[in-house]
């Protein structure tokens, strides 16, 4: 059997087992489906008031799209701390498997939780008056975009999930560095608002290339109540976006395999 | 091949493995010839585990050379772990899976194709007595029963080396033996079985050949013959019928002894290691009978593998810890427990 036959074969049938423990506890995915739901509600109603009213609301679902996709991170942040704790990763690591299925078998079983999470977060954002204004096959790029970041957002959570030395410790280090990385941002106000440095660390963050992809491709403008978005990372915002996604990819999973041979877990 | 040699199922040489500055291990040698069982025997933190995650790919090793099948560990370790079947110290079973799907799931991620992982997931769950249990998810499972399965899930590839890490620790009777019972058959199936246990009586039913092991060095290695002999031989043991006679049986049998024997005074019972067993009987009851004790029990017994543990590891370390209650599984039945306890002193029996 060639490698990467061994490698798709491995990690589909741990994912197969992943979605298993999703499908018996539901729980686990309560909190990935109604934080958007949390989000679209507060920001648009508590916020969007003072800032734009409907066209406000309009602008945040892009960066509310990418802090859905962005937190569920966490999800294989934790998962994996679980395995690695209950001792079922030193049974897969004696097992003449691929290394890297172990990790990619929870990142792809996890896009699974980020395709529910974005169908809720859409719903939610219609029912509010979001709209897709743009032509339908930009709009399903704009999808499979966020879920490439998902994708990418992932790798980072397995590997902090690696570096993790218990469950307790993965909870807190998969989740304190969300908050940052999706405020600095432009998901929620217009980066040009903000002082130095955190412009200039906002306007590079992928995060924000991903609101604003996103909003290019489902055709949502920046009110104009906010300074428009400036800079080479605004212009090119898809390009970057995925070029951010691919290059998060592949350091994070490198770093996560090597995390994954080096790891002994008691 | 005939004439030759057979290769040794493990082999080990000079493994020496830190964890910061404590030594897990310090130069430990051993060899396991194939179709035995090999029992690695010494209390907690004495470098079991540690010797278990390294032949089975888990740890790499500081210094020193592991081969099981004639494979080196350091040098392909995926070949050894077609080779080998690990059921480790914490049952590694899913509980949001059925017993079934986590067999089906281990024998897939060995390469089996669906109908070939199905079947052998079945005919495990079958042998091990989990055909009733095998579509209710593992949380609900009894500790035996977890213990079983990821046992079956060490067995699905039918590998030629088995390593089982304290494989009946926290079992209750029942469970332990039908474990020891499933070992047996490993072996009846050519199988290559290493354990690990801090339960003497363990090593001593099940193993071909014990190696004692304590602070990370093999401080003794032999048949369970071999190493109750090497720890002088025979005991003389006696029981007496009242209590008041303990400090005058003590003093005879000091005299027949080849060291200070040992009093248990709950169970009025004296020990002593003898040399010529049959005729440092006679003396003691001819002597007994001369002072009039009364004696309940007396006999000679050869030396156990709680003596040979003891004397190895200086007594000071003491036996291997009872993990639970079901301990007392390996303990003497206790008929009597007068008020008085532990071990009679000196001036008492007027030594």
């Amino acid at each position: 059997m060639s490698t990467m036959t061994r490698i798709a074969k491995d990690s589909s049938a741990l994912a197969w087992r992943n979605l298993l423990n999703i499908r018996r506890t539901p729980g686990s995915i309560f909190a990935s489906v109604l934080q958007p739901i949390m989000f679209v509600l507060l920001l648009g109603y508590v916020f969007g008031g003072s800032l734009g009213g409907d066209t406000y609301r309009e602008f945040i679902m892009g960066g509310i799209f990418a802090q859905t996709v962005t937190f569920n991170a966490s999800f294989t942040t934790i998962g994996l701390a679980n395995d690695l704790q209950k001792g079922v990763v030193d049974r897969f690591r004696s097992l003449p498997m691929s290394r890297v299925a172990v990790m990619l078998g929870r990142t792809t079983s996890d896009l699974t939780t980020s395709v529910i999470s974005l169908l809720v977060t859409s719903l939610c954002g219609l029912a509010i008056g979001w709209r897709i204004r743009g032509n339908p096959l930009d709009a399903v790029f704009g999808y499979l975009l966020i879920l490439l970041f998902a994708f990418a957002m992932s790798w980072v959570g397995a590997f902090i999930g690696l570096v993790s030395r218990s469950v307790e410790v993965a909870q807190s280090l998969g989740l304190i560095w969300l908050f940052p990385a999706t405020f600095i941002s432009s998901g929620f106000v217009s980066v040009a608002a903000m002082p130095e440095p955190l412009a200039t660390i906002a306007e590079w963050n992928p995060i924000t290339s991903l609101a604003n992809a996103a909003r290019d491709l489902f055709g949502n403008p920046t009110p104009a109540s906010l300074p428009q978005p400036h800079g080479w990372p605004a212009q090119n915002a898809i390009l970057y976006s995925a070029l951010c996604s691919l290059g998060l990819i592949a350091v994070f999973m490198t770093l996560a395999v090597a995390r994954y041979r080096r790891v002994a877990t008691r | 091949m005939p004439g030759r040699h057979r290769e040794p199922a493990v082999l080990i040489e000079g493994l020496r493995k830190s964890f910061g500055s404590k030594k897990a291990l310090d130069g430990v040698d051993l060899e396991m010839a194939a179709g035995q069982v090999f029992a690695l025997l010494g209390p907690n933190g004495a470098g079991k585990t540690t010797t278990v995650r390294i032949i089975t790919t888990l740890l790499r090793p500081d210094a020193g050379r592991v081969f099981v099948a004639g494979v080196d560990v350091s040098a392909d370790p995926d070949a050894v772990r077609r080779s080998i079947g690990l059921s480790g110290q914490y049952a590694a079973v899913d509980d949001k899976l059925t017993g079934f799907e986590n067999l089906y799931l281990v024998a897939k991620l060995y390469g089996m194709r669906r109908k070939e992982a199905a079947a052998t997931a079945r005919e495990l769950l079958e042998r091990f007595h989990l055909d009733d249990a095998a579509d209710r998810l593992t949380g609900t499972y009894s500790g035996g029963m977890r213990r079983r399965l990821d046992l079956a899930g060490a067995l699905v590839a039918t590998p030629a080396v088995v390593v089982l890490d304290e494989p009946t620790t926290g079992l209750d009777p029942q469970s332990r033996l039908d474990t020891w019972d499933v070992v047996g058959e490993l072996v009846n199936d050519g199988a290559t079985v290493l354990l690990t246990t801090q339960y003497l009586e363990e090593a001593d039913q099940l193993a071909d050949r014990i190696a004692v092991i304590d602070h990370g060095r093999v401080i003794a290695e032999g048949t369970s013959d071999e190493l109750k002999s090497s720890t002088g031989g025979e005991r003389l043991e006696l029981v007496t019928a009242d209590e008041r006679d303990l400090a005058t049986a003590h003093r005879v049998l000091s005299t027949v002894g080849t060291a200070p024997p040992s009093v248990d005074r709950r169970a009025r019972r004296i020990e002593v290691p003898v040399r010529d067993g049959q005729y440092a009987l006679a003396a003691a009851v001819g002597k007994l009978n001369a002072e009039r004790v009364r004696v309940l029990d007396l006999g000679l017994r050869r030396a156990t593998l709680d003596d040979v543990f003891l004397a190895l590891t200086g007594g000071s370390a003491g036996a291997p810890e009872p993990v639970d209650s079901e301990q007392t599984m390996v303990l003497p039945p206790v008929t009597h427990w007068p008020e008085h306890s532990g071990v009679l002193d000196r001036q008492e029996v007027g030594a």
